[in-house]
């Protein structure tokens, strides 16, 4: 019988922590959809060698501090203006790879001008969407994205459609703009579900190298401080409530012959 | 018998206990511990180490990346 000090050898190891990823204790919540989508950017710029011309550009927000984790060029923006100061760092270097990270209360609210111009210029960026459907860091406020009903400090009665307006779905709205190549939603509550968002995020880093526009991948996330609930409760909350709002998929790829940019 | 027998490195002081790698868990290995960390949680261990696979699934959804996996194919 094999014990398991026999087993546990460098040689057999299957998965570790990327070398992109620092060795700090994030601030992030216990089981924060954050801390994934981190260490599946750090694993995908380590693995395409891109450490050296990758310039990430971290929002405002609960990922304000994006920078202490992953060890590659950042830039932080004011809140909302990511996309607007990634077009002027792309245009001025445009063989580097250019990202911007944000929630949804920084790129849905706040920045929601700068990121459809920016994607209807089709800049060469690629832009990740955290939604979790709250302000996160400022203590669970109603964010554009929250679902209709959905209870939170600002709306302790649920989200009223009459007074707060609709649950707003950014990635439709993006999808609708030529400057877009590849659009898509995905989550990362289950093993599956994140080895499938690091296929979508590799794919947007590959269209943005081959310079075809803005992709855009907005992954559907919880927060389970805000939403009050464990770690557990809040992904299961997430599938049944977000997930009829906010389908997962692909809204648009521009892969099939179909001439993106600058139309 | 499995063919593959895999075991699992929590780093206990940069796991936060949030569960997700125990929901993960298809082979039902991992629990989190009665004890605490120094930062106070109750960071996840092998409760059932005998049963592990290595499937790497508590890895890659662990948001803080506490976990390494290994793997070994048994002749």
């Amino acid at each position: 019988m094999m014990e398991i000090k026999d087993i546990i050898k460098p040689e057999n190891l299957v998965y570790g922590k990327s070398n992109l990823l620092v060795d700090t204790i994030s601030h992030y919540c216990p089981g924060c959809t954050h801390g994934v989508v981190h260490k599946l950017m750090a694993e995908l710029i380590d693995e395409m060698g891109l450490q050296e011309k990758t310039v990430g550009v971290a929002p405002v927000g609960c990922a304000v501090f994006a920078y202490n984790y992953i060890e590659i060029d950042w830039q932080e923006a004011a809140h909302g203006r990511a996309p607007a100061v990634a077009t002027g760092i792309v245009r001025l270097n445009p063989g580097k790879f250019v990202f911007t990270y944000q929630g949804d209360g920084d790129l849905a609210s706040i920045g929601a001008a700068e990121i459809l111009h920016a994607c209807n210029r089709g800049e060469n960026i690629l832009v990740v969407f955290i939604n979790n459907g709250i302000y996160g860091m400022t203590g669970g406020q109603m964010a554009p994205t929250s679902l209709e009903n959905m209870v939170t400090s600002t709306t302790p009665f649920g989200r009223d459609s009459e007074r707060n307006g609709y649950p707003m779905k950014m990635t439709e709205l993006v999808a609708q703009l030529p400057g877009t190549s590849y659009v898509t939603r995905q989550s990362a509550q289950t093993a599956a579900t994140v080895r499938k968002c690091k296929r979508a995020l590799k794919k947007g880093i590959q269209n943005v190298l081959e310079k075809k526009g803005t992709s855009f991948v907005e992954v559907v996330s919880t927060c389970n401080s805000g939403w009050k609930m464990t770690p557990v409760q809040a992904n299961k909350w997430m599938e049944e409530n977000m997930f009829p709002y906010y389908p997962l998929g692909d809204l648009k790829d521009s892969k099939k012959g179909e001439s993106v940019s600058k139309n | 018998m499995a063919k593959v027998r895999g075991a699992v490195v929590v780093a206990k002081e940069g796991c936060k206990g949030c569960g997700l790698c125990v929901e993960a868990c298809p082979e039902c290995v991992l629990s989190l511990n009665r004890e605490v960390n120094s930062r106070g949680y109750h960071y996840s261990y092998m409760e059932n180490p005998e049963a592990c696979i290595g499937c790497a699934n508590c890895g890659v959804v662990c948001p803080d990346t506490c976990i390494e996996i290994y793997r070994v194919r048994l002749q």
